[in-house]
């Protein structure tokens, strides 16, 4: 008796019971459904957190004047009152520094903008022109400043989508005067709309000058709180750090008792923690989702076992006619695993069917996994085996003589 | 072949039915047969010696307790015998593992209960084919011979059916069809009339004798009605595990005939449950 006759003959066993078969497919179903779409709701977090650091740059630094260090917790401040980097600082990093492609200081001055009879408040950030190659992020119409405007402190600025919307209604905003503290400014670029950050923060309520212009004319002040910093890959952001720390250390003319004065964060490390968490948050809902998969198999284990004692007439009728144990133990051991794997296949469609239908009803983002359906088809086809290999193991071994008188 | 020499002479005078020279179908020898339960042996078998031929039609009796079931289930292939040979139809059978046996009775013996044992919410035809399935018979062919073996035993236009839907007689009728359907050595019959009122049992009677006589399959009958046991050309008794008597029926009854005679219940088709 072949293989593919014992799995008739599994089939036909399953088709005389619709309804039991239903049910005990049902906790698989559930299970396998569950861990696809706890998994897609993962990955989607995970996705969407890795897009919106990808969107800031992984190869990015951060250097901010001073290192705060409260009672052991130590953060880099980038506080107006610390002095300590200089545009010097800067130049010697850009200069000096292999690792490092760009730099930019960003020096933040709040203010009120007014065009015509319009007025917005908002910070306009004092950035170099290698910005938006710096933070991937482009002007939509218009240009950017060029290190022309920043070596003369040119009176330019880009403003964000929000600032164009409030401040010129229906128009278009290049070539338009603004002013900032009372000095007249020109609008050469509009960035590209970023819309909002993690946090709910407006990314596009922002102007962008170049920061000789900031520091001469609107703060009056040449120190830089924080800049950032583009290494030459991501490999390369590490590399980068030291050799930031190292010159830095070095020009603040430190010894080696004494704290940095400074704090150069690195994008990777940012991007890896999150990861971290939402690899975690996956990991938590699998487990969870993994649970009623396992209570699945269990309830398989349970009817097939019901079924085995059940049956035990049909087992010693098909015994007494001539069926090996191993073709009943095969037979067996096939109704559970086909119970399993359908119940697999009809779960990967409600987990999929959910995870797409997640988004649209609760707005969080998904991500089918690949891994979790693979994973969710070999899982259940091994729940099928072992939770199915003791009941048929149990009905291979009965007497078929004891099993023809049982009532 | 000792056996062989000890039996014939009891059945051999007097019958023209029997062919001396028909090869011998199942042949005990000495059979024993111990069971242990707890530290009580029970000696179900003591000792049987016994030749059934190609085409004859033998019925075994006997009171319970005396062995005639533990006897069917090893001319079964069901239980082994402790001690002793049991050759059938040529091969020596009584020392098989459980999946030669398995493998024999597929091959070489239909049965037919007492209580059917037919699977429940399954076709007539596909109870049927269940032999071949295990005997790895191809779809097309397996669908042919069960058309064939229900139509024998009188059963065309019910494949359908679902045991269910059948009456006790020709719930019975399927089994028959199944046990013939691999084309058996020998088919063994434990209480087939059991279940079954009289008239029902006399129709399966007639369906043993005419497979008996135009087919000249060899059956073993197990009853404790002697009037069933007339039907069969032989008669064996067993009495406290041993054969008691072992002899031709005399007055054999032909159910073809008393069939004729009977009245007919022309509603078979009504379930009779």
């Amino acid at each position: 008796m072949n293989l593919l006759m014992i799995i008739r003959v599994a089939f036909r066993a399953l088709v005389r019971n619709k309804m039991r078969a239903a049910l005990t497919m049902l906790g698989i179903i559930i299970g396998v459904a569950a861990v696809i779409a706890m998994v897609s709701i993962g990955q989607g977090a995970s996705a969407s957190v890795q897009a919106q650091i990808e969107s800031i740059g992984t190869n990015l630094l951060f250097v901010s004047a001073g290192a705060q260090n409260v009672g052991g917790v130590r953060s880099g401040t980038g506080d107006t009152g610390t002095n300590t980097m200089t545009v010097d600082d800067l130049d010697a990093i850009k200069r000096e520094v292999p690792s490092v492609s760009m730099v930019t200081p960003n020096v933040n001055a709040r203010s009120q903008l007014v065009a015509g009879n319009m007025n917005w408040n908002t910070g306009v950030t004092g950035v170099s022109e290698q910005y938006p190659e710096i933070r991937k992020w482009p002007v939509a119409s218009g240009s950017f400043f060029t290190d022309a405007d920043v070596r003369t402190a040119a009176r330019v600025i880009v403003i964000g989508q929000t600032l164009a919307d409030n401040l010129y209604p229906g128009q278009d905003p290049i070539g338009q005067d603004i002013r900032v503290m009372n000095l007249p400014f020109r609008v050469v670029g509009v960035m590209l709309r970023k819309g909002q950050d993690p946090q709910g923060r407006d990314q596009d309520d922002v102007a962008f000058a170049p920061y000789t212009t900031v520091q001469k004319k609107i703060l009056g002040r040449d120190r830089i709180q924080i800049a950032f910093v583009s290494a030459i890959s991501q490999d390369a952001t590490y590399t980068a750090q030291s050799q930031i720390t190292d010159l830095l250390r070095q020009r603040h003319k430190l010894t080696a008792s004494e704290p940095d004065d400074f704090t150069v964060r690195n994008m990777t490390d940012v991007a890896e923690a999150a990861n971290e968490t939402s690899k975690t948050m996956t990991i938590l809902l699998a487990c969870i989702a993994g649970v009623s998969l396992l209570v699945g198999g269990i309830g398989i284990m349970n009817i097939m076992l019901v079924s085995v004692t059940e049956r035990t007439r049909e087992i010693g009728i098909r015994m007494a006619i001539g069926a090996r144990s191993s073709a009943v133990r095969s037979q067996f051991l096939i109704e559970s695993i086909v119970l399993s794997l359908m119940g697999g296949a009809i779960g990967i469609v409600l987990g999929v069917a959910l995870s797409l239908a997640i988004p649209a009803f609760l707005g969080w983002p998904t991500l089918v996994s690949m891994m979790a359906i693979i994973g969710s088809v070999l899982f259940s086809g091994a729940v099928g085996i072992f939770f199915g290999y003791y009941p048929a193991r149990k009905a291979a071994s009965l007497d078929p003589i004891e099993a023809l008188r049982y009532e | 072949m000792s056996t062989t020499v000890a039996v014939e002479p009891q059945f051999q005078p007097g019958l023209a039915v029997q062919v001396p020279e028909a090869r011998p179908v199942i042949e005990l020898d000495h059979i024993h047969k111990t069971y242990t339960m707890g530290d009580v042996e029970v000696h179900a078998l003591r000792g049987v010696s016994l030749t059934i031929r190609e085409g004859e039609f033998v019925a075994i009796m006997g009171a319970s307790g005396s062995g005639k079931s533990t006897t069917m289930n090893i001319l079964g292939c069901l239980d082994r015998p402790t001690r002793g040979t049991y050759i059938l139809d040529g091969e020596d059978v009584s020392q098989m593992s459980k999946d030669e046996r398995a493998d024999i009775r597929c091959q070489k013996i239909g049965f037919v209960f007492q209580g059917f044992n037919l699977l429940s919410r399954t076709s007539a035809l596909e109870n049927v084919e269940l032999p071949m399935l295990y005997l790895g018979v191809d779809a097309a062919t397996r669908h042919q011979r069960a058309l064939e073996a229900l139509a024998a035993v009188g059963l065309s236009g019910r494949e359908q059916n679902h045991p269910n839907q059948l009456s006790g007689g020709q719930q019975q009728r399927v089994a028959v069809a199944r046990s013939l359907v691999n084309n058996p050595a020998l088919i063994l019959a434990d209480e087939p009339t059991g279940n079954l009122d009289s008239r029902t049992s006399v129709e399966v009677m007639e369906i043993f004798q005419r497979l008996n006589r135009e087919r000249g399959i060899t059956l073993v009958l197990v009853t404790h009605e002697p009037d069933i046991a007339e039907y069969a050309d032989r008669v064996i008794v067993f009495k406290d595990g041993k054969i008691k008597s072992d002899r031709p029926v005399e007055h054999r009854r032909n159910a073809a005939e008393e069939l004729k005679n009977l009245p007919i219940i022309d509603d078979e088709d009504d379930e009779e449950e």
